[in-house]
């Protein structure tokens, strides 16, 4: 073809709603009950370590993580541990839910110091043990991206700061205000893993973001342990897909099913990244988030520094209240976020950002026939063709599901936010995921 | 309180379907008032005629099948205009509605409705008229100011096609609508002016009305005739720009588009230039519907890193 084909941007452009952008992190405390799911993660949970009446402290350990892949939980206060018991969580699975009532005081574990950190193993435990999980929505534990399997060379580090989503800037704060963490972050990592290159991805929509990094590479230039380039990539939604950025950035292309370490690439999030810095430094574990709050149903929005497990009910009054009945409040952005079905649910480790609609915004269109315009693959970042997949789909039709390739879709959702005829595309993809997945299970057996 | 949860994403684009059949229609305006100048307000109460039967035609249909009601989405009013586009100013009244029938119930109803039919229902809907009604559906016919006419009566005359030497129109006529056709397809400047909105507004792209017209013209000019005047000339641009662009008959990638656009202009210059009629727009762009889920199934999009399994 004419063109490079793999770097060339495919997307869809979403109003930005990005209000929120340059607003400083406003530290919200005083938290009556918070409750902390013991599974924060991707892969199995933890087990409880704390029981009815037992105190607790800020950074204090509380669950015990089952299996080499999990990573402990931290309570988020001091205080009461008011119950322990199974609920369900907002993303449907369920979990043991530690509930803490706080006594105000905040008084910080003893055990908190910085770690002994001498070699790679030494690094990725105590990475683990601040129960860090990647914070950009994806909760995908660090230390085992951060640990490819034997035989995969990791040479390139991606930091995504692309941020596509429409209304959070979280992340576009962290870079203007704590790039120095995030260079800190980024060192610490090459170093301990041997990389030698680093590419961040941001969208150029930040360029006090990608100036603040900028000159916090200069202002660093004779410790750097690797080459740190920043790269502004166009505004289009979804550039911060994993699979699509390191396209971007590095014209590497991840087999469907495959892993960015195939590749020799390892993609941390801007917000992960700093967060490194920080543990190292202090040994405070993973217990505070950065959230965009916004929405329309809202008084006020802006950017937050909130503790996990802070129910989001509460962080509503605490940032300013509704002005309207909510209808669906989104944990993550409107492009790929999950609805929540009651607002007692937790603020999550990978929680980004809320967004808060009113019951006019919740409302869901309704569908038509197919018009067959193209709009659907015309906007796929991964060149596939949606509402062939998504007839396919409906049809449970596991060969063409298979032939059509369904497993190579990230479900970004641009086809159906394009789709003129309102069709539920990636609604029915992800079904045919599903499909495709117990179908090879089942061939496997 | 009550919280919609649904699956993401939380948030649609604006474009509908009526909206982008809505700015087809926007786009067909200046060609309706080109022929109001040309051939008279019968043109305009034909045109009118024809749409509200379509209309009429689907919602009833709708209703008797028992199916959602779709007159909203406007695709009826677009394939009325263009059906009417296609007639002679002069065509009795029920033909006109015959037409509609032909286009609404039996080509788009019978098959699903929108999205579903194989075949372009205005063009069926000519197709069907011009072989049952031949002689009124090829009776043109010019009147008032810009046809150069003092009179008030209807003149007949011939379509450029069919003319030849001195009689044939000049280019002037051809952009301007001065000469026989039927009621949409004379005025070439005034469907250029509707491609140019359309193209403005994301409704179409130009891969197919251009590889149409191109490879008519290329053809025609191989054959030893005038590629200008074959492609201002006819329902050449009325097909390549409106109906041959229909979303639902015609491929979705680049490749396809591309493909259907040259098979549509090759076929069109074989019946201009064999056959014993002079019009093979609504053939081509038929026969190349027909083709369309082949040329689909051959221009599929290749997905970014797919891996092939082995069966
Ligand atoms: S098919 Fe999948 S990858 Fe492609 S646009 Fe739809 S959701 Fe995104
Ligand atoms: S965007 Fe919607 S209407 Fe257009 S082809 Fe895709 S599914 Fe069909």
């Amino acid at each position: 073809m004419f063109f490079k084909k793999t770097s060339r941007a495919i997307g869809v452009h979403p109003p930005q709603n990005k209000g929120t952008q340059g607003m400083a992190f406003v530290e919200v405390n005083g938290f009556k009950t918070i409750t902390i799911p013991l599974n924060l993660q991707v892969g199995p949970g933890c087990s409880a370590l704390v029981k009815k009446g037992d105190p607790v402290k800020v950074g204090q350990k509380i669950g015990e993580p089952l299996g080499h892949w999990s990573v402990p939980a931290h309570s988020s206060v001091s205080g009461t541990v008011v119950s322990v018991k199974k609920e369900i969580l907002s993303n449907g699975s369920v979990a043991d839910l530690v509930a803490i009532e706080s006594d105000g005081q905040q008084t910080l574990d003893e055990s908190i110091k910085p770690p002994a950190v001498t070699d790679k193993a030494s690094f990725l435990s105590a990475i683990r043990d601040s129960g860090l999980v990647g914070l950009g929505g994806a909760a995908f534990p660090t230390h085992v991206k951060l640990n490819p399997p034997d035989g995969k060379t990791i040479d390139t580090l991606v930091i995504n700061g692309a941020e596509c989503e429409p209304y959070i800037t979280a992340d576009d704060q962290i870079m203007r205000t704590r790039a120095d963490r995030i260079i800190k972050g980024i060192n610490l990592v090459c170093h301990y893993l041997d990389i030698s290159r680093c590419l961040i991805g941001v969208e150029d929509n930040k360029p006090e973001a990608i100036k603040a990094l900028n000159d916090a590479i200069n202002s660093h230039a004779g410790e750097l342990k690797a080459g740190i380039s920043v790269v502004s990539v166009k505004t289009l939604y979804p550039t911060g897909a994993e699979k699509v950025l390191i396209r971007y950035l590095t014209d590497r292309i991840v087999p469907e099913n495959g892993l960015p370490a195939d590749v020799g690439v390892v993609v941390l999030n801007v917000g992960t990244v700093s967060f490194i810095a920080d543990v190292i430094d202090t040994g405070m574990p993973l217990i505070r988030k950065f959230v965009t709050v916004d929405g329309s149903a809202m008084n006020r929005h802006g950017n937050y520094d909130l503790p996990i497990g802070a129910p989001i009910e509460d962080v509503i009054e605490a940032v300013g209240g509704a002005k309207e009945p909510i209808g669906k409040v989104i944990m993550g952005g409107p492009m790929m976020g999950v609805a929540i079905d009651d607002i007692r649910h937790p603020i999550l480790k990978h929680t980004n950002s809320l967004i808060m609609a009113g019951e006019k915004g919740a409302k869901i269109p309704k569908e038509w026939n197919c018009i067959h315009c193209g709009r659907c693959s015309r906007s796929c970042p991964m060149m596939l063709m949606p509402s062939e997949l998504d007839m396919a789909a409906r049809q449970e039709n596991i060969d063409e599901l298979r032939e059509f390739h369904v497993m190579n879709c990230i479900e970004c959702g641009s086809c159906t936010y394009v789709c003129p005829a309102k069709r539920y595309l990636v609604q029915n993809i992800r079904i045919g995921k599903n499909l495709y997945r117990q179908a090879a299970r089942k061939a496997a057996k | 309180m009550y919280l919609n949860v649904s699956s993401s994403p939380h948030i649609r684009d604006s474009v509908t379907t009526r909206r982008l059949m809505g700015d087809v229609v926007i786009a067909l305006i200046p060609a309706l008032v080109a022929s109001y100048f040309i051939f008279g307000v019968r043109a305009i109460i034909l045109t009118l005629i024809t749409v509200a039967s379509c209309v009429f035609f689907e919602w009833i249909s709708r209703l008797i099948m028992k199916r959602d009601n779709t007159i909203h989405d406007m695709s009826a009013v677009v394939t009325g205009t263009i059906l009417a586009f296609c007639l002679p100013a002069g065509l009795p009244v029920w033909m006109a509605i015959f037409g509609a029938f032909i286009a609404i119930v039996v080509v788009k109803e019978m098959f699903g409705g929108i999205g579903s039919n194989i075949a372009n229902p205005a063009i069926v809907g000519r197709i069907v008229l011009g072989m049952s009604f031949g002689s009124e559906m090829n009776s043109y016919s010019v009147i008032g100011t810009l046809a150069g006419e003092t009179g008030t009566d209807l003149v007949a005359t011939a379509t450029p096609l069919a003319l030849s030497g001195d009689q044939a129109a000049s280019y002037l006529d051809l952009l301007l609508g001065r000469h026989g056709g039927t009621i949409g397809e004379v005025s070439a400047a005034a469907l250029l002016l509707g491609c140019a909105y359309l193209v403005l507004r994301g409704v179409i792209d130009l891969w197919i009305p251009a590889t149409f017209v191109v490879s008519t013209g290329l053809f025609m000019w191989v054959l030893g005739h005038d590629p200008i005047y074959h492609v201002l000339a006819g329902g050449l641009l009325l097909g390549a720009i409106y109906m041959a662009t229909d979303y639902v008959t015609s491929p979705t990638t680049t490749k396809g588009k591309i493909i259907f656009g040259i098979g549509c202009g090759l076929l069109t210059g074989l019946f201009r230039g064999f056959a014993a009629s002079p019009e093979g727009v609504s053939f081509a762009i038929l026969l190349m519907n027909i083709m369309n889920p082949h040329l689909e199934r051959w221009t599929r999009l290749k997905t970014i890193g797919g891996v092939d399994y082995v069966a």
